[in-house]
């Protein structure tokens, strides 16, 4: 047990350096290519000494692009959140009750089909002559995008249960109900959550697109204002904000899959 | 030793049939079975591979229901599963989302029995399979043995008047079903219940059967009954043992 541990470590640490050494290369070999080789102008490529000043200089600043990061960032996880729960809340009970009760599954899933195959990007102007250009467009866009996948996965799970779990509850006397809380949906939870997970990154994803076309205030907005402006630091310093917030939603919801999900992902 | 015939019988099969409809063909699967089970008298059903053997412990079950005669148990007769018969599967029907513990209580709990009664109920059984100091354990962390017995003291924690097994040591190997075998016999002597043991090993059949009932290939009926009459616990090498497996076999074989 305690050689296993210790394997165990030893196996993390050594992903951790390699990791490491995977993202420092990445970073040298734009610095060499920017500041030392001097490929591109600056204000197509930027070094990452010049994107870390930005980035600094942002913090604070709110010229050119009218909000500090911070604001940016405020402004897009307002929008995200918003849509992507409202999505999620809707998505995953309709995806159960679409598996579980079959006039449900009859009713909505030739609805669901027809709509399912519309990209989200086609949404955004009818979202736009219907909300205008504030967070009710920009969320109901993001709503679209992070419900289908819910619904999607939230499906297939229920659909997994096994008739054998199911008899098993029968024989024990629990009901129909009571086989939907204590068997049906525990077995679904993996791919429910696999649901939540693609959801959040088409959400994250869809949302830099609306506000790249209609927007005054986020992060797909900023990237959006300062290529007019060519200010390609700023526009780089949007990007790797995205892709770190995009990380840490990442950890989070799998931090809250182990939390929830019991017994591994497969009986 | 029970008089079995006398008492009346806690299950009972009453000319019961089994078709099953499709669009182009009905299959037969089983055919005018009557038989009866005395109460806390372990009758194993044997027979061929594919015969209607399952579809005899549903019908018990009433997970699946007769297309002909009828199915009572405890005097009642049988249109739907119910808690008074408790199920084992011969592949482990564990909820791979519940630990050991959640295995187990799940019966009582789906009865709305209060936590510390079903907790303890659920214990007694743990610790009589062998099992305690897994209580928090996921069935994906067990092996194929420990989940068998899992699955038994579940059936059992719901406190059934009668236990159904459907080859419940079929994908055991050799050793661990011999343990098995040996587990259950000792369990069910400490904790009688009329049980319906359904196998296709004669071996096992004749280690723990009071009564051995010979099935047919489908459409299934039962061709011949086989008392045992050894004492417990049997030896499987005793000349005895042997010749009443060698019967069964034999009776078996001449169903095909």
């Amino acid at each position: 047990m305690n050689e296993y541990a210790k394997q165990k470590r030893k196996e993390k640490i050594k992903f951790g350096i390699v990791s490491v050494i995977s993202l420092c290369l990445f970073f040298t070999i734009w610095y060499v290519c920017t500041a030392v080789l001097h490929l591109k102008p600056d204000y197509i490529l930027p070094s990452p000494v010049q994107v870390v000043e930005a980035f600094i200089d942002k913090l604070t600043r709110t010229a050119p692009d009218g909000a500090t990061i911070f604001g940016h960032i405020a402004a897009s996880l307002q929008v995200a959140l918003t849509g992507y729960l409202l999505g999620a809340l809707v998505g995953v009970p309709l995806g159960v009750a679409m598996a579980w009760f079959r006039r449900v599954d009859m009713f909505v899933t030739p609805l669901f089909d027809l709509i399912r195959p519309v990209p989200t990007i086609a949404w955004i102007p009818l979202m736009i002559l219907w909300f205008g250009i504030g967070l009710g467009a920009k969320a109901a866009i993001i709503f679209v995008s992070a419900f289908v996948p819910c619904v999607i996965n939230a499906y297939a799970g229920i659909k997994q249960t096994k008739p054998v779990h199911l008899w098993v509850a029968q024989t024990f006397g629990a009901s129909r109900k009571e086989m939907l809380f204590t068997v049906a949906i525990p077995t679904a939870l993996p791919l429910i959550f696999t649901g939540l997970r693609i959801s959040l990154g088409t959400a994250w994803m869809t949302l830099c697109a609306a506000e790249m076309l209609a927007s005054n205030k986020g992060l797909g907005y900023m990237i959006q204002v300062n290529r007019s402006l060519a200010r390609a630091d700023l526009i780089v310093v949007a990007m790797l904000t995205i892709g770190l917030i995009g990380t840490i939603f990442t950890v989070g919801l799998n931090a809250l899959e182990r939390k929830f999900v019991k017994g591994g992902r497969r009986g | 030793m029970e008089h079995h015939g006398e008492l009346t019988p806690i299950i009972s099969l009453r000319h019961v049939g089994k078709t099953y409809m499709s669009v182009h063909r009905s299959n037969e699967v089983v055919r005018d079975v009557s038989l009866d089970v005395a109460e806390n008298e372990f009758v194993v059903l044997f027979g061929p591979g594919q015969c209607g053997k399952t579809t005899l412990l549903n019908l018990i079950a009433g997970l699946q229901l007769p297309t002909a005669g009828e199915v009572y148990v405890d005097g009642k007769k049988v249109e739907a599963p119910g808690p008074d018969r408790g199920v084992v599967y011969q592949t482990t029907a564990l909820f791979p989302f519940c630990t050991v513990m959640g295995n187990v209580e799940f019966g009582p709990k789906s009865r709305g029995v209060d936590k510390k009664t079903r907790r303890e109920r659920a214990q007694y059984f743990i610790d009589l399979v062998g099992l305690q100091g897994f209580e928090n354990s996921y069935p994906n962390r067990l092996s194929g043995g420990m989940r068998q017995r899992v699955g038994i003291a579940r059936a059992y924690a719901n406190d059934p008047k009668v236990m159904l097994m459907d080859e419940p040591f079929g994908h055991l190997d050799a050793q661990t079903r011999y343990m098995m075998e040996a587990e259950l016999e000792k369990l069910w002597q400490k904790e009688k219940r009329t049980v319906v043991f359904v196998t296709n090993n004669s071996e096992e059949a004749v280690y723990l059967a009071d009564r051995i009932l010979i099935l047919t290939n489908t459409p299934t009926h039962v061709k011949e009954e086989v008392r045992v009459d050894l004492p417990r616990p049997r030896q499987y090498s005793d000349p005895a043992f042997l010749a009443i497996r060698r019967r069964i076999e034999e009776l078996c074989d001449d169903t095909l």
